[in-house]
């Protein structure tokens, strides 16, 4: 159990590349968080500094009450669940739980205890003395989660661990994984680039974009507030439509191609602002009312539990959710953007205004 | 006529049936072709073979006389004796078992020194990143080119220097350098996923324990592999074993043949019969050890997925 400390890091890689800007960011003892981000946006190369595996340009890491830079891996007192498992293809099950503590000079009883208190957590138990390869991907899964378990360490690093498994397994393992994490209350950092998973596992995200951290927040908050266009648009399915406007200081701001909303606060900076509005808070109306626009509906995608009504506003892409009750007739519609749903953004810096 | 004739075919019977007919002209001609290619490589493989282990069953004076043999002659149990367990040579100090065990020192002792330097070799290239690694591995691979006979002067020099002539360790160690097996082991150890050696690292295996504890496990079927070749290469060695041993202690079996055709004692005949009998005997470990290893190899490459 154990706070977790990253200090202003930063990596540079031998050939000049920035793979992460300096970025600071804190992690409660028992707190489960997931970094999030598009590959190549430096998740992956903050969790192996952490792991040990990265050097660190700059900035400290701090396990613990320990800096923990000059170490190696395995006196971080961490585990890891790697993407492809990493079992070792030679070795029982047994052995590839064992093997980390055999190496610490464990006594062999320990040791046993260990893996057996974690083979039965994971319901692994009948296939110790089988070889990885002989188990399925979800079983690996769990054997890879068990080594992690048996070291009882103070932090857990997965590196997208539910990637290579299918769609229902992954949504079983998502849950387990957060089970197991409350249950044992171990702090973890979990990268995916799924934001799925980080929305339904996470305590708090930090969501990454071209080697900065763009927000860090709990799910709530990143997803009702997000601090930039991109972490608007990357979290959430379908994405938050962003269209094109102008504030002029007074309260009113002009929508691109739809018109004048009424925001009721003034914001800081007049000029360009990008507009973004979520697929579920957009209200459509069978008729003109005050305050709708008409849209001209393209086609609509049935998702069973509701509708996406596709269209598009100006040259942009444009998408609304309908539930089941709502009935469309026609090829037009009247859409109503509430203004107490709108996120706007500074259109030249991209933060939320 | 039965009565399923009579039914409308299926379209399943159709499609088997006609199937089954546009298989069975080219699959009978192509079984023909296969078999008397196959047959005709055994012969030509196994009646040299043959011809040798009948011979070794008749008297010296048969094979002087008519030739090599193709029939079962009545002295084989003597021949063999004479070859394995009766002192023979210039010096009558050295017999069949004693230039066997040789055999098997300089095989096992050539095989096992060239997979264990190049694991070793490939091991330090692929792992650790050291100035001039790539120079290095080219270094090593462009020895490939050169057989060991072009170096066998300066080689024998510094051997000889070292007063190693006529030792096990003169006959193995000048020998066990490998382009050929530490290529083969870069590019396996090149193939093992990083994630594992990242695991590795966390739980806390350094460098010495996981080359043993994960490398050498994940090699079985490499090992094996080189294993096979090795041995039969080193086995087979003449010229390096002629030029290092001069005393007859250490003849190896491929060499004993040799020294049997070579006496001439007075007027006496070659001791032909001896002579196919350790050739034959000289045969079985190879083909053993490839037997039992391919048998593992195999396996290892059915079993293992990284």
């Amino acid at each position: 159990m154990a706070k977790v400390v990253i200090d202003n890091v930063r990596k540079v890689y031998p050939n000049g590349t920035e793979a992460l800007s300096p970025s600071s960011l804190s992690i409660e003892d028992g707190e489960f968080i997931v970094l999030v981000g598009p590959s190549g946006c430096g998740k992956s190369t903050l969790l192996r500094m952490i792991a040990g595996l990265e050097d660190i340009t700059e900035g400290t890491i701090s396990i613990g009450e320990r800096v923990v830079n000059a170490l190696d891996p395995a006196e971080r007192d961490i585990a890891m669940v790697f993407q492809n498992y990493a079992l070792y293809p030679h070795m029982s099950v047994y052995k590839n739980m064992a093997y980390g503590l055999k190496n610490r000079g464990m006594p062999k009883a320990d040791i046993d205890a260990a893996v057996q208190k974690a083979a039965k957590l994971l319901h692994i138990e009948e296939f110790l003395a089988r070889k990885p390869s002989q188990l399925s991907g979800g079983q690996r899964q769990r054997v890879a989660m068990g080594r992690a378990i048996v070291r009882d360490p103070a932090l857990f690093l997965f590196d997208e661990p539910l990637s290579n498994l299918d769609a229902k397994l992954r949504n079983q393992m998502r849950i387990e994984i957060r089970k197991l994490q409350r249950e044992l209350g171990v702090t973890s950092i979990y990268v995916t680039h799924d934001q799925i998973e980080a929305m339904t596992m996470a305590d708090r995200i930090a969501v990454l974009n071209t080697g900065k951290i763009e927000q860090i927040g709990t799910p709530a908050q990143i997803y009702h507030t997000p601090a930039s266009i991109f972490v608007a648009s990357f979290m959430g399915a379908p994405p938050m439509n962003i269209l094109d406007g102008h504030y002029n200081g007074n309260g009113g701001l002009e929508i691109k191609d739809l018109g004048h909303v009424a925001v009721d606060h003034t914001l800081e900076v007049t000029g360009d602002i990008q507009v973004g509005i979520r697929p579920e808070n957009v209200e459509i109306h069978q008729a003109e009312e005050p305050h709708t626009i008409p849209i001209k509906v393209d086609f609509l995608e049935e998702l069973g539990a509701g509708r996406l009504l596709h269209t598009t506003i100006g040259n942009t892409p444009f998408i609304a959710h309908l539930d089941n009750e709502h009935q469309i007739n026609g090829e037009t519609v009247f859409a109503h953007l509430p203004a107490r749903a709108l996120h706007l953004f500074d259109a030249s810096t991209g933060r939320r205004v | 006529m039965s009565s399923s004739d009579l039914q409308a075919p299926t379209s399943t019977t159709i499609a088997t049936a006609s199937a089954a007919a546009a298989r069975k002209k080219p699959f009978a001609l192509r079984q023909i072709i296969d078999h008397v290619v196959l047959i005709a490589g055994s012969l030509f493989m196994l009646v040299p073979v043959l011809m040798a282990f009948f011979t070794s069953s008749h008297t010296d004076v048969t094979v002087h006389t008519n030739g090599l043999q193709m029939t079962f002659g009545g002295h084989l149990a003597e021949n063999y004796y004479e070859a394995m367990l009766v002192p023979g040579g210039f010096t009558k100090t050295v017999d069949g078992m004693r230039m066997l065990m040789n055999s098997f020192i300089l095989g096992i002792g050539f095989s096992v020194g060239k997979i264990i330097i190049s694991m070793l070799a490939a091991y330090a290239i692929v792992y650790f990143q050291f100035r001039f690694a790539t120079l290095a591995f080219w270094a090593i691979f462009t020895t490939l080119l050169l057989p060991l006979e072009v170096r066998i002067l300066p080689s024998y020099e510094i051997v000889q220097g070292m007063g190693l002539v006529n030792t096990y360790t003169g006959l193995i160690v000048p020998l066990i350098a490998s382009a050929t097996g530490t290529f083969f082991f870069r590019q396996f150890f090149k193939s093992v996923p990083n994630e594992l050696i990242e695991a590795a690292r966390i739980d806390g295996a350094g460098p010495v324990k996981f080359f043993i504890d994960i490398l050498v496990p994940l090699s079985k079927t490499m090992i094996a592999a080189i294993f096979i070749i090795m041995f039969v290469f080193g086995w087979n060695q003449y010229l390096w074993p002629t030029i290092m041993t001069t005393d007859e202690s250490f003849f190896t079996l491929v060499r004993g043949i040799k020294q049997i055709l070579n006496v001439f004692i007075g007027a006496q005949i070659p001791e032909y019969g001896q002579a196919m009998a350790l050739a034959i005997v000289a045969m079985v470990p190879p083909v053993l050890v490839v037997v039992i290893f391919q048998s593992w190899f195999v396996k290892g490459l059915v079993e293992s997925d990284k």
